[in-house]
């Protein structure tokens, strides 16, 4: 087993996100500088059926989910965070037929409100797909299902 | 295949049925999205799907699928009423989450702000409830090719 309980943690998280499961993300890397998520290439995403392209709706999905992951590198303890705002730019394309991966980190923690970014790319780090900009609203530990989702990110029994 | 999306179009417009042309676009079926015209306007739903669920505890939808709806609502809006010839690209897409998307049916209008030569500048609304309680506002911006009008 590896020895990285942030990665373990973020593995249990999306194991428990249906349509990320639907999607085939997975946990790429995790640590304290943030999460790479990767969303493998499948002709059921694709958005333009001329040139086999995915739609953004699949990756705006991967970096929703990154950007709401990279809390968990932040956070001491497993807290509900709801997106408040999402912003994709989109630089080219993705080719088809190529996983991309999605990268994202929080640069800003305060009382209430989380800021992360992040990019998407495909070959070359340097040369995104995508670039995000999310904000994250802190609930607490107390949210309604919150409790549940936190034991299985723990690793806990429900 | 782009003549074959001409064709579905135009049918699509003729019979106000927009079945067939989502059907050739796959992300489109994979999260279930519907299209009714009403008079002039869309109006998209996207059915309640397990699939489409991000926390299960609540549950509630994933918020990628909410912006993945909207976005393809968007660009099928503007591909209806600019008669592109393809589905037009995307620039940049802003979306503000104001309630949890609960399991349940979820629909959307879009309302195009402007449409330049080059860019058209899209706001899309969700809501589950009522129109008067969105659940989220988007705003994106899509690259067009040469508009002519059907």
């Amino acid at each position: 087993m590896t020895e990285n309980p942030l990665l373990e943690r973020a593995k249990r998280f999306i194991s428990a996100l249906r349509h990320c499961q639907v999607l085939g993300i997975t946990v790429h890397q995790a640590s304290e500088e943030g999460i790479t998520l990767v969303l493998p290439y499948s002709p059921m995403i694709v958005g333009d059926p001329q040139t086999g392209v995915i739609h953004g709706g699949a990756l705006t999905s991967l970096m929703d989910t990154a950007c709401g992951m990279a809390t968990l590198c932040v956070l001491p303890e497993f807290e509900v965070c709801p997106t408040l705002d999402l912003r994709i730019d989109y630089m080219h394309p993705a080719e088809p037929h190529k996983p991309v991966y999605g990268f994202a980190q929080c640069y800003r923690v305060t009382a209430d409100v989380i800021f992360t970014r992040g990019f998407a790319y495909q070959d070359d780090p340097q040369q995104p797909v995508a670039h995000t900009v999310g904000t994250f609203m802190r609930m607490g530990k107390r949210l309604k299902g919150a409790q549940g989702l936190g034991s299985t990110v723990t690793g806990e029994q429900v | 295949m782009t003549h074959h999306f001409k064709t579905r179009l135009e049918q699509a417009h003729e019979h106000g049925n927009y079945k067939a042309l989502l059907d050739l676009i796959p992300y489109a079926k994979l999260i279930g999205i519907e299209c009714t015209r009403i008079g002039d306007e869309l109006l998209f739903r996207l059915p309640a799907n397990k699939d489409n669920i991000g926390n299960p505890i609540l549950p509630a939808l994933h918020g990628g699928v909410i912006a993945g709806f909207m976005e393809l609502c968007a660009a099928l809006h503007l591909l209806v009423f600019t008669g592109a010839p393809g589905l037009p690209k995307i620039i940049d897409f802003s979306l503000d989450y104001l309630r949890a998307g609960q399991f349940r049916d979820t629909y959307a209008k879009c309302q195009v702000w402007r449409q330049g030569r080059r860019v058209a500048n899209v706001s899309i609304t969700a809501w589950q409830s009522t129109a008067a309680e969105p659940i989220a506002t988007a705003r994106a911006h899509f690259k067009i090719g040469e508009v002519s009008r059907p």
